[in-house]
């Protein structure tokens, strides 16, 4: 071999000029070759993973739209052995019982009202989640003060202005699941602040009262919340007073909701390095604007996929409600598929598929947003 | 301690001047984390317009010293007086205090979320109440002092080191103080930053500003300081004029202290 010695000195006599990256060969048979068959191993579960989807991709597919029903008035058009061909979903039931799926039996003439009640809420949280939407601030206001306020004057009515009252017991379905997590979301934000910096607090008391709210409430299932909230309630209460039967489960889940909340939050408040708290003190900043200005909003934005992650959750959670009594949709879906009227065999499956999807897009929606939310945060970080 | 007659000297020259002339007052400053006595009896008298720089190895509780002036510490033995305000545990007195009090960190302590402006907006308009158009007026002149205002509308990432440390710089005399404290200013800055930072702190003198500066950039402390302050184990050991300070230092850990970064 020929040995060279190092070179001791240099001076680079001409300038290297910027050239453009190699090219990379690109296009689909290269790419699955790269992905899909790189080595015996990576071919054979392609394979194996081809064969699981070929086998049950269709079917499901076949089920859910090709014997599909999409019209009937009742179960005989769901039935093998009237309509003399396989059945998939019976989405004829769910399109028959779609109203009551969303609202139960509010009053079917004031279904109006809910309509409006889901318009004003959309306006909220599209205003909320879109980080460049003019006027935020505004905009929290709105979400967090007009829309319950109006909520519950549409909803429950509001006999001054010549909206009759409506008991919460007729409400359902769809709505009944949308009051519950709203209040739960809307709740559990501020109370989940709170609690959070309560814990990090340097008064004992406060400190204390915190840690056992948090703990107490993060240690029992959300079915013995529930239970405790609609029998131990009224126990609390003077007599006389009454609690709606669909307040208080609000009130179990807007407590178990918060407990969680705290959490994150304060998983967010201890990634915040101590010389933010320093700045903002040696300006001057009482304790309660340091927080305000600088800290929260830090914290919160560090945390948006907890904070999603735990909205996600108390979502599906929300269907525990029917277990004290409340129609929500699963349990409009369980009385609607007893209906005599539409029995079939795949009534009560398509039922819950409907449900499952209801469910599924919503916490995808979530998710989704989240993850536009990090990436958009991870942007900003390399700025 | 062995070198009283040296700290007694410049106390003497200001002992005669009236009361509202000391910015800074601390009597027998005493402090300990939890069984550590970090501050032993620290007697310091600044005087308004006074730059005072305080070196010392690591540890010796420079920071703390400095800290305890604008209540980020809390002293647990003797006496601070700000500007005529004695530091007690009224929130109300310590909040006064800080608004009359500037700082400048080791790591700028800029809030990452908010623009430059906006950095140095907050304070004046939730603090003193300014109004918006008013601050916004004085963030730009100030910014403009430090020879930033184009980068008004950034964020604090976009910046180098030495800009953000300006902006640090900006950011407190937005609030109009009397005194500024500095926590080693330039020691997180890369080399061909320091000057700058330096010497918007030396206008920053000459414009009659009191300074407490804890910094090892000794020819900073040559060309501004009025005194010098050598610190180790949490007390003051040498106190001096930066001409006599630095030729003629006369305790044996001052010597070996400037051995060791002199060279
Ligand atoms: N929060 C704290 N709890 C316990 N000990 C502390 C705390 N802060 C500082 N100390 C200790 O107090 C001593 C003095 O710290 P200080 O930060 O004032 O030193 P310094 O002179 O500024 O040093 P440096 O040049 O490294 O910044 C050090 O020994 C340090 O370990
Ligand atoms: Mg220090």
């Amino acid at each position: 071999m020929n040995v060279v010695a190092p070179q001791r000195s240099f001076v680079r006599a001409e300038q290297v000029d910027a050239l453009p990256p190699p090219r990379t060969a690109s296009g689909p048979v290269l790419w699955m070759r790269e992905n899909l068959f790189s080595g015996p191993i990576n071919t054979v579960v392609t394979l194996v993973m081809a064969w699981v989807l070929f086998w049950t991709i269709p079917p499901i597919i076949d089920y859910l739209i090709g014997s599909a029903v999409w019209t009937g008035s009742d179960g005989s058009a769901c039935r093998e052995d009237t309509t003399g061909r396989e059945v998939g979903a019976c989405w004829a039931f769910v399109i028959d019982r779609i109203n009551y799926f969303v609202y139960g039996s509010y009053p079917m003439e004031l279904r109006w009202r809910p309509n409006i009640f889901f318009l004003v809420l959309a306006v909220g949280i599209v205003w909320m989640l879109w980080l460049d939407a003019p006027k935020r601030g505004i905009g929290a206001i709105y979400f967090f003060i007009v829309v319950p306020l109006l909520s519950y004057w549409l909803l429950a009515g509001f006999p001054m202005i010549g909206l009759e009252e409506v008991p919460t017991g007729l409400w359902g379905g769809i709505l009944v699941t949308i009051v519950v997590s709203a209040v739960g979301i809307v709740v559990s934000l501020p109370f989940g602040v709170l609690l959070a910096l309560g814990r990090r607090s340097h008064l004992p008391i406060v400190r204390l009262v915190c840690v056992i709210v948090i703990e107490f409430t993060r240690g029992v299932p959300l079915i013995t919340v529930l239970f405790m909230a609609n029998t131990m309630l009224p126990l609390f209460l003077a007599e006389g007073v009454t609690v709606d039967r669909l307040v208080r489960p609000l009130i179990g889940v807007a407590f178990f909701a918060s407990a969680y909340m705290a959490e994150v939050i304060r998983g967010g408040l201890q990634a915040i390095p101590k010389g933010q708290y320093e700045g903002a003190m040696s300006l001057g900043l009482s304790y309660p604007k340091m927080m305000y200005f600088i800290i929260l909003p830090q914290a919160l934005r560090i945390v948006i996929p907890g904070i999603v992650n735990t909205f996600i959750g108390l979502f599906k959670d929300t269907t525990l409600v029917s277990i004290v009594g409340i129609f929500d949709l699963i349990r409009t879906v369980e009385s609607a598929r007893v209906d005599p009227v539409w029995s079939a065999p795949s009534v009560n499956y398509s039922g819950y598929a409907f449900a499952a999807i209801f469910y599924f897009l919503c916490c995808w929606g979530m998710s989704w947003y989240s993850q536009s939310v990090e990436r958009r945060l991870a942007a900003s970080e390399k700025r | 301690m062995a070198d009283t007659t040296s700290l007694e000297k410049p106390q003497v020259k200001t002992s005669q001047a009236s009361e509202t002339e000391i910015a800074v007052e601390m009597q027998g400053v005493h402090k300990w984390y939890g069984e550590f006595h970090v501050l032993r009896d620290i007697n310091l008298r600044v005087m308004r317009g006074e730059r005072i720089v305080v070196c010392g190895p690591s540890g010796s509780g420079k920071s703390t010293m400095i800290r305890c002036i604008n209540r980020l510490e809390e002293h647990q033995k003797g006496r601070i007086i700000v500007d005529g305000i004695e530091l007690t545990n009224d929130l109300k007195r310590i909040d006064e205090i800080r608004r009359d009090v500037g700082m400048v960190f080791q790591h700028f302590n800029l809030f990452p979320h908010l623009t430059i402006l906006e950095n140095c907006t907050l304070a004046p308009i939730w603090v003193k109440k300014m109004p918006k158009k008013d601050a916004e007026e004085v963030a730009m002149k100030y910014l403009t002092r430090v020879k930033i205002p184009e980068q008004a509308h950034k964020y604090p990432g976009q910046l180098s080191g030495g800009q953000q440390q300006r902006v640090a710089i900006a950011r407190s005399l937005c609030m109009n103080p009397k005194i500024m404290l500095f926590d080693e200013p330039t020691s997180a800055l890369d080399p061909e930053m320091v000057k700058e930072v330096l010497d918007t702190m030396v206008s920053l003198a000459e414009e009659g500003m009191t300074m407490m500066v804890v910094t090892h950039e000794m020819g900073f402390a040559r060309q501004v300081a009025d005194r010098v302050i050598f610190m180790d184990y949490g007390q003051i050991v040498e106190m001096n004029e930066p001409e006599a300070f630095f030729s003629n230092p006369q305790h044996e850990r001052t010597k070996l202290f400037l051995g060791q970064i002199l060279h």
